[in-house]
């Protein structure tokens, strides 16, 4: 009997062509353990690739979001920035601004990530270091002084605390006369992720997630412009997991979001444009195209069939890209730029909506001016240079590349399954599901850098003993000081009675659950009250949290 | 110390930061490797490490900080141990550490400084040496 000739020419090149010579010694597998063929043919894509592949711009969007892609218009290049003072980083931001940046992306320091006011016992020696420091509406009116906020788009990487951020904000820009329909931008408030991978938070899970829902809920309203939650894979790709588990833990976490928001009584199409995504973008070329492409499909799938979507802007899965910061290395750190070109041009190729390119210098310190440029040039260099940008989704039809979409989309819903299982995305973080498996795909790969299964040049390969100095940003231990006083005046200088008034109103507001906190925090902004102090208002009644420390 | 007891290890995130990818990876390693392991979990103040090291009356204690306050929270650390009256503990710091940094805090106190790259063997070794001389 004949068998079908296409897999017996396959198996003809393989026995005669591909074995004569012999392999070398080399894992052949992705970054995350996913073993790949020497050959991938027509055989491997999807068998309906119409239904699967699709075109631009429309169902499944496995092949992009847009139907004119890059183009109709360039990705947006957005350089995260963030140290010091609110002063310092406006500095930094108008930099960029100058130098051809076209959004603006906010990293605060960890006090404020985790809701301390910078005077804080537990802020000594922290304000400043790894983002700027925000404590309150005056800090925040700094950080974007002189800043369009109409026209600009800005992206803050809080969390925890991301509603009072986003208060102060508002509060912000409405005393330079801009409404709060007028402003664009992403504010993260992706707390599942903290419990699960970054770790920075303040309330239990519960009352987090209300939070988020507030969130969702009034920006449906208020914020036609704004993305209330940039649900992020990047922090859970940092930690140590695998490609898969970053699209499936990510797109569960949104998902969980959803059914949240649902539950509070939002129709799916009022809220769901504006949930946006942000993953990581890892060394692994293909692996990382592939999982951009598989996260679009499975999230339109999702929203259409199981949230009953109608609206088409309900099932994009648009998304923010950041380089792995982790892939950097501290030994020869010129190499980064390499890494970090690669790892940008996969975001390209798996049609980013927004990039931002690490600087070399990260695995050091908080990176130089010089350092920066280089990393938005580079972004530049892929856009205006390589001809990439092109033609829409260069690899669509590609064998492997749809053979790997195809894989990661498989992995993902077997999370799905398991955590459903555990009985959805809150109970599984509450069990620890995916924070263990999170660290044994970390402590994996580190095995396989020690034994040298995976060479890391310059770490465990090609490596030159003494690196030669690199300059460092210093963050002067004066600006540490300089916060403190600010938000010590401000405290000084406000009039207290109405900002304690209006704490007293947003603790009673949290103590019941039918009450949407967006417009005490709003209130509390205006009269004042600090980031701290607004946080403790809501503990009084959601207590705080602890992780029960396991390895 | 007599030589069938383990090894015993505090592993510790002092501070705000909220990255234990590193310390749960050297926890493992250094559990694996045969050695008695606490680990504090995250966001501790240096009162609640130097608290731990004595309770668990460790022989070590690996201090992982990626949040560029370790020239704060390693010297109150060290500050801590000393007005406790603890000699016999070694002090390990792991993370992102500028080279001018290492140095001070040798100066200080600190046995050794592991910074991104180093393996786990290398910290496995480094404690061994140091607990047993």
């Amino acid at each position: 009997m004949a068998t079908p000739p296409r897999l017996s020419g396959l198996e003809r090149w393989q026995r005669e062509t591909f074995a004569r010579t012999p392999e070398r010694d080399a894992p052949f597998s992705t970054i995350s353990g996913e073993p790949i063929r020497p050959l991938y043919t027509e055989d491997d894509l999807p068998r309906d690739p119409d239904a699967a592949i699709g075109l631009p711009g429309e169902f499944p969007f496995t092949r992009g979001v847009y139907g004119s892609m890059y183009r109709g218009r360039l990705w947006t290049m957005r350089q995260f920035a963030g140290f010091g003072t609110a002063a310092e980083t406006n500095r930094r931001f108008r930099y960029l601004l100058e130098h051809g940046q076209t959004g603006l992306s906010t990293a605060f320091d960890m006090p404020s990530l985790m809701g301390h006011d910078s005077d804080h016992p537990r802020s000594l020696g922290e304000v400043g270091r790894e983002g700027v420091a925000i404590d309150t509406l005056e800090d925040m009116e700094t950080l974007f002084d002189g800043i369009p906020l109409h026209r600009v788009s800005v992206s803050m990487t809080i969390n925890a605390p991301a509603a009072i951020m986003l208060a102060f904000y508002v509060v912000a820009a409405e005393r330079h006369g801009v409404a709060p329909d007028q402003l664009a931008g992403t504010i993260q408030t992706d707390i599942l992720k903290e419990y699960i991978a970054q770790k920075e938070w303040c309330f239990p899970v519960d009352p987090a997630m209300r939070l988020v829902t507030d969130m969702i809920e009034w920006c449906a309203r208020e914020m036609p412009r704004w993305h209330p939650v940039s649900i992020s894979g990047y922090h859970i790709r940092e930690a140590g997991s695998t490609a898969a588990q970053e699209l499936a833990f990510t797109l569960k976490n949104g998902l969980t979001y959803v059914e949240h928001a649902l539950a509070r009584g939002l129709d799916v199409d009022d809220f769901a444009p504006r949930l946006s995504f942000f993953f990581n973008a890892h060394i692994d070329f293909f692996e990382e195209i592939a999982k951009y492409r598989a996260a679009r499909r499975v999230w339109a799938r999702e929203l259409r069939e199981n949230f009953g979507a109608t609206d088409q802007r309900s099932l994009l899965m648009r998304f923010h890209t950041q380089t792995a910061g982790v892939s950097l290395t501290a030994q020869q750190p010129l190499n980064n730029i390499v890494r970090t070109a690669i790892e940008a041009l996969a975001g390209v190729l798996g049609g980013t909506q927004s990039l931002h390119t690490n600087s070399f210098d990260e695995a050091l310190a908080l990176p130089t001016e010089a350092a920066v440029r280089v990393a938005l040039r580079t972004q530049q260099i892929i856009a205006e240079e390589t001809g990439v940008a092109n033609t829409i989704d260069p690899l669509g039809g590609s064998y492997f590349v749809e053979a790997l979409t195809d894989r990661l989309e498989e992995e993902c819903y077997r999370y799905f399954h398991k955590i459903d299982e555990l009985g959805g995305m809150v109970e599984a973080v509450k069990q620890g599901f995916p924070q263990r498996e999170i660290a044994d795909a970390a402590f994996r790969y580190q095995e396989e850098v020690e034994t040298g299964v995976r060479k890391i040049v310059g770490v465990n390969a090609y490596t030159e003993g003494h690196d030669t100095d690199t300059p460092i940003l210093r963050i002067d231990p004066e600006f540490e000081r300089a916060q403190v006083r600010r938000v010590q005046h401000v405290r000084a200088r406000r009039d207290g009675k109405r900002t304690r008034s209006e704490l007293d109103a947003l603790t009673q507001a949290a103590d019941d659950p039918r009450t949407n906190l967006m417009p005490y925090l709003l209130e509390a902004a205006r009269a004042e009250a600090t980031e701290g102090e607004m946080v403790q208002a809501l503990q009084r009644v959601f207590g705080t949290y602890t992780e029960s420390p396991a390895f | 110390m007599s030589s069938d007891r383990k090894i015993r290890v505090v592993v510790a995130k002092p501070g705000l930061d909220g990255h234990d990818r590193g310390a749960k990876i050297i926890a493992r390693a250094l559990r694996d490797a045969g050695m008695e392991v606490i680990y504090t979990g995250l966001h501790q103040t240096p009162e609640q490490i130097v608290e731990t090291v004595i309770q668990e009356d460790a022989d070590a204690v690996g201090l992982s900080i990626l949040s560029g306050a370790h020239m704060t929270l390693v010297p109150r650390i060290l500050e801590l141990l000393r007005e406790q009256e603890v000699d016999d503990v070694v002090v390990t710091v792991g993370g992102t550490i500028p080279s001018d940094d290492i140095h001070e805090l040798k100066e200080l106190g600190v046995a050794e400084v592991f910074t991104p790259g180093a393996s786990t063997q290398q910290a496995i070794d480094f404690i061994r040496g140091a607990v047993r001389s």
